[in-house]
């Protein structure tokens, strides 16, 4: 008895040493800048749920680098929701996985991206360098602060939005792009991993005289680091970012939480979730609250990547595989 | 007339400021502006981000990795530093050069070899996750990794201790009618304890900090696969940085602490 009830002591140790001994438990693998966004969505989604279900749910959240997330989830990582920064990433974990369909991105409205966000400029107090649009990025002596696109999902929504730029700019003449866009990253002094860790070199490390950012990225880091530190600077056009979410399937159905998932999926795109992206910069896909307050967000006109790169299969194959235009431009 | 075995006072004190002036700019300064920073919004804040949930389960998990690591290390460290001081064998140059890879090889790469291992399209991984034992991105690889990362720190610290002592008591022990063990715990433990002590010490240091390889191998769960190093980390990165300092103080004490016990420990036997 004695002796049982000790063995069983030190199972339940050794489980909740290796299990971690959560109840009910969700892991969303999402990107970098999300983290602030998730913790009220989350915080939310609970409440939401416990309304309908008599559970008290955890849900974890990890974040990184889109590509890295990805690379993660296909190696292993159990996230049973993810939420990545471009749809490519998830692309590739159901090119190199089982995990999910190919046609992932048709199971939710709106390219299974419920809130969007755009690419902006984010300058040093009283903007020294006069920084307006795009070519003046490519001036000299403009050092220019962005992720390495070859890990971090904004860091490609940079390039291609400065791509997008160059092609209006000359008549979409790709050779006269590329050139465009060899000469901004030679202003490029550091490559960070990840769109988060590209602020703090702009904000702590002081480095660099404009941040390439994520539009909600850039308003959270004049909100953190005050006004009269940073500003945010519109180009004349950019790229319209869709960071897109879905279920895991193979994870879900393993740890048996498909219901919880897909409804945590689903509320993304309520009324209340949608109010949550608004509070911290993300362009609601709701149109009418998006119409609403526009004003919130920087008069910048977008473009879509479906309409001037033909979808990220194609983008992410000219432009960021292994000697595509980055590898042949950033050497 | 100079003192041949003396400097002059100018040369002395010279070397005496310039130390000291190096130590307080590259260490002193550097530690203090932690403190300064933990403390910069309060003592209620500083105590707030210890006590947060992600912060206490940050611990939790950086004391399993030390649980395990540091105990499996010592006890591989011993006999692996035996076995090459008091033994000739062919390889053993080899198996020499062999425990000193952790050190050699990039944080980074150790992680990546653990997730070519037991990640799910890896060697052993598929199996094992199949069979409800997940490695990576849960607490085993972390452990894992740690225990690869800290191997040589016990080993290390031993071998030059006992190869210099050679092992003509351990004869004499032997001679005299002292089994194996006997002559172990009697005659080769005394000699080494120091060694052994400061050899675990390194290696509790570095199990509680290492990064890059734990970064590999930890998906970044908050609240179940963050160490402490990673924890802070996140906390920098999420603008918390009041909290990432108070967090890394915190790191900064425990290892004040065990340098301090250390010392205490060789000075009271040294009496």
């Amino acid at each position: 008895m004695n002796i049982s009830f000790k063995a069983q002591l030190l199972i339940l140790f050794f489980s909740s040493v290796l299990q971690g001994a959560e109840p009910i438990y969700m892991l969303n693998a999402s990107y970098d800048p999300t983290r602030e966004l998730y913790q009220d969505m989350n915080t939310a989604f609970r409440t939401h749920w416990k309304s309908t279900h008599p559970q008290d749910i955890t849900i974890r959240q990890s974040h990184g680098g889109s590509g890295k997330q990805a690379r993660a989830v296909i190696d292993g990582l159990e996230a049973d929701v993810v939420t990545l920064g471009l749809a490519y990433d998830i692309d590739a974990i159901a090119a190199h996985s089982k995990l999910l369909p190919k046609n992932w991105q048709s199971r939710l409205p709106h390219h299974s991206t419920p809130y969007t966000s755009t690419i902006v400029f984010l300058v040093r107090k009283g903007n020294p360098k006069h920084i307006r649009d795009w070519d003046d990025l490519i001036k000299p002596g403009v050092s220019v602060i962005t992720p390495n696109p070859k890990t971090s999902g904004g860091a490609r929504w940079n390039y291609l939005a400065a791509w997008g730029y160059a092609l209006k700019k000359y008549n979409n003449d790709p050779v006269k792009a590329k050139a465009f866009v060899q000469k901004l990253f030679k202003n490029v002094p550091v490559l960070d991993s990840g769109a988060r860790g590209a602020t703090t070199t702009f904000l702590e490390r002081g480095i660099g005289d404009v941040l390439i950012a994520w539009e909600n990225e850039a308003y959270l880091a004049v909100e953190k680091s005050g006004k009269e530190r940073v500003a945010i600077v519109a180009p004349s056009v950019s790229i319209l970012a869709e960071p897109p979410v879905t279920v895991v399937d193979q994870i879900v159905d393993k740890h048996k939480t498909r219901q919880l998932a897909e409804a945590y999926v689903n509320f993304l795109y309520t009324q209340e979730a949608q109010k949550i992206a608004l509070k911290h910069h993300f362009r609601p896909t709701d149109a009418q609250m998006f119409s609403v307050h526009k004003k919130s967000f920087t008069a910048v006109d977008v473009f879509t990547i479906d309409d001037v790169f033909g979808g990220w299969a194609k983008a992410q194959k000219t432009h960021f595989s292994d000697g595509g235009t980055f590898d042949q431009i950033y050497q | 007339m100079n003192n041949p075995t003396t400097e002059p006072l100018w040369v002395k004190w010279g070397l005496l400021t310039l130390a000291l002036a190096f130590l307080f700019c590259f260490l002193f300064i550097p530690l203090i502006m932690i403190f300064i920073r933990a403390f910069s919004e309060g003592l209620g804040l500083y105590w707030a981000s210890l006590r947060d949930p992600e912060a206490l389960s940050a611990m939790k998990l950086t004391l399993y990795a030390i649980l395990v690591s540091v105990p499996l290390n010592t006890f591989f460290g011993i006999c692996a530093a035996w076995l090459i001081t008091k033994f000739q064998f062919r390889g053993k140059q080899l198996l020499l050069s062999l425990i000193d890879l952790p050190f050699t090889i990039s944080p980074v790469i150790s992680g990546l070899m653990f997730v070519l291992l037991f990640g799910s399209r890896g060697f052993f991984g598929p199996w094992l996750i199949d069979h409800g034992c997940s490695i990576v991105f849960h607490t085993p690889g972390i452990i894992l990794v740690t225990t690869f990362v800290t191997f040589p720190f016990v080993a290390r610290e031993l071998i030059p201790l006992m190869q210099s002592q050679g092992s003509d008591e351990e004869i004499a022990a032997m001679t005299l009618g002292a089994n194996g063990w006997q002559t172990f715990t009697r005659v080769t433990l005394p000699n080494i304890q120091w060694g052994l002590v400061y050899g675990i010490v390194l290696c509790t240091a570095r199990a509680a900090g290492e990064f890059g390889a734990v970064s590999v191998v930890s998906g970044h769960i908050q609240g179940l696969t963050n160490t402490l190093p990673l924890h802070i980390e996140i906390l920098y990165n999420e603008y918390n940085f009041t909290a990432a300092f108070a967090v890394s103080s915190l790191m900064v004490l425990a290892a004040l602490l065990t340098l301090i016990l250390k010392q205490y420990i060789e000075w009271k036997t040294e009496r």
